[in-house]
């Protein structure tokens, strides 16, 4: 426990300074700019229009398939981080057993190209 | 005097307080002189001659950019979600500098020496995409929703090839941690020793991923001026938006770092008997940032479906074969062993 406190500490301490830092930068500006606002300046942009509607709007569905594509290779590639560190350390077995999940990942990647997951026009 | 830094808790503070301001410092000053130089090499590759007037040659014209964004007025717009939108610019720039708490410049010059640094550097990198997507979404205004989806969408798909990328070196080395990354690379053969020559083609796609990860030209599709203005930044100004650029340009060179650590060795010297440094560390990031800055002026910008598709078709199937390749190689030690460092004692 010791021994992890003096390695993550300095994590800690170079969060909060990064933080400081941040609060500085913002406040300063709230402190020395002038603020003036007025309707049309607190308006949303839109190339001179007034806004039609709410922005946040619907999307296209192809974002959110995005990133559950990205869940599974992000997961996969948690998976792959401990068996890679101990990778001169592993039998066969443990080599082999990765090699058929990578197998199995790339049955599923090809079975997404082909339903056109990955298709953008 | 040297006991109170050691043994009680105020003096280890401050000296971590300390180390941290002198990893903060030195980048953020650097980081005004790259924007400089980033905005010099795009003028000379278009003929121009950039910035040349504040100070000798236009030096400290990032210095005035800094004042003038301090005395400009925050605009937050009225619809806005104010919390979110002034936590967003936060978020961007606090990760983007904490994770240079792992990042070595010389054998054991490092705030904290962790041993799984790169899982760590990985780990950060992923929440700068929140910086982005909340932007986007509390400027409640139409361009920045859209630029944020954009390059939220970008960001996660480059990241994956770049996760396996990784990987392929971990494998390697047997280690996450950067010190011992680079220790692997350590060999007769100078700067042949090196990742850069069993993993080349990985050096390239992982060059592209960055570029496309830190939302870089080609690759700048969230702020493509004709389409989207200025992607998520739309509705930013003063230092909110200074915070959207610093964390944009730290991600760039926390890039040139993990590309010269990764992959040419950071602090060992190139050539075998001359001494090893933090200066050929920093030769080498600033060779990459011309490396970036050149890209940035010379190539088109590419289009959002050809983005994804390369994305996804091209570099997550080729880094997912190669890490599969690097296994194989690493375990059966085809080529002398250049993929099992740990073997080769090299």
């Amino acid at each position: 426990m010791e021994e992890l406190m003096r390695d993550y500490l300095p994590i800690l301490v170079f969060l909060v300074v990064a933080i400081g830092l941040g609060l500085v930068l913002m406040l300063s500006a709230v402190v020395i700019a002038v603020r003036n606002p007025d309707p049309e300046k607190v308006s949303a942009y839109e190339c001179g229009f007034n806004a039609f509607d709410d922005a946040r709007m619907k999307f296209d569905v192809r974002f959110y398939l995005v990133s559950i594509l990205f869940i599974i290779f992000d997961l996969e590639i948690a998976f792959l981080f401990p068996w890679a560190v101990a990778f001169k350390d592993i039998s066969m077995v443990g080599f082999w057993s990765m090699m058929v999940f990578l197998a199995v990942l790339t049955v599923g990647f090809a079975y997404e190209w082909k339903k056109g997951a990955l298709e953008w026009e | 005097m040297a006991e109170f830094f050691t043994s009680t808790g105020l003096g280890i503070a401050l000296t971590l307080v300390g180390q941290v301001l002198l990893v903060v410092v030195p980048l953020l000053v650097a980081l005004a002189f790259l924007m400089y130089a980033d905005r010099k090499v795009w003028a000379a590759v278009q003929m121009r001659k950039g910035p040349n007037v504040v100070g000798v040659f236009g030096l400290l014209q990032s210095f005035a950019d800094f004042l003038k964004y301090i005395v400009k007025e925050v605009v937050i717009p009225a619809g806005a979600d104010r919390a979110v939108f002034l936590l967003a610019p936060m978020i961007s720039l606090v990760m983007a500098l904490v994770a240079w708490a792992v990042i070595p410049f010389n054998d054991g010059w490092v705030v904290a020496d962790i041993n799984v640094a790169i899982l760590y550097v990985f780990a950060i990198s992923s929440l700068e995409v929140y910086g982005v997507i909340m932007g986007g979404w509390a400027s409640n205004s139409k361009y920045p929703f859209l630029g944020s989806l954009r390059s939220a969408a970008q960001m996660i798909s480059y990241e994956v090839s770049i996760g396996l990328i990784i990987i392929g070196v971990i494998i390697s080395t047997g280690s996450m941690n950067f010190g011992n990354i680079v220790q692997a690379q350590d060999g007769r053969f100078g700067l042949f020793s090196w990742y850069w020559l069993p993993h080349l083609p990985m050096l390239f796609l992982f060059l592209i991923s960055a570029l496309a990860e830190t939302n870089r030209p080609p690759f700048d599709l969230p702020e493509a001026e004709s389409e989207l203005v200025a992607g998520y930044q739309v509705e930013y100004s003063s230092t909110p938006f200074l915070l959207f650029m610093i964390g944009e340009l730290t991600a760039v060179v926390l890039m040139c770092a993990l590309i010269s650590l990764l992959f040419f060795g950071g602090w060992l010297s190139p050539i075998p008997g001359l001494p090893d440094g933090i200066l050929w560390m920093l030769l080498k990031m600033l060779a990459m940032f011309f490396v970036f800055a050149m890209v940035k002026a010379i190539t088109p910008r590419y289009r959002y479906d050809q983005l994804m598709r390369l994305g996804w078709k091209v570099f997550l199937p080729f880094s997912l074969v190669w890490v599969v390749f690097v296994a194989f190689a690493a375990k059966f030690e085809w080529f002398w062993g250049a993929f099992a460092r740990w073997s080769t004692g090299g």
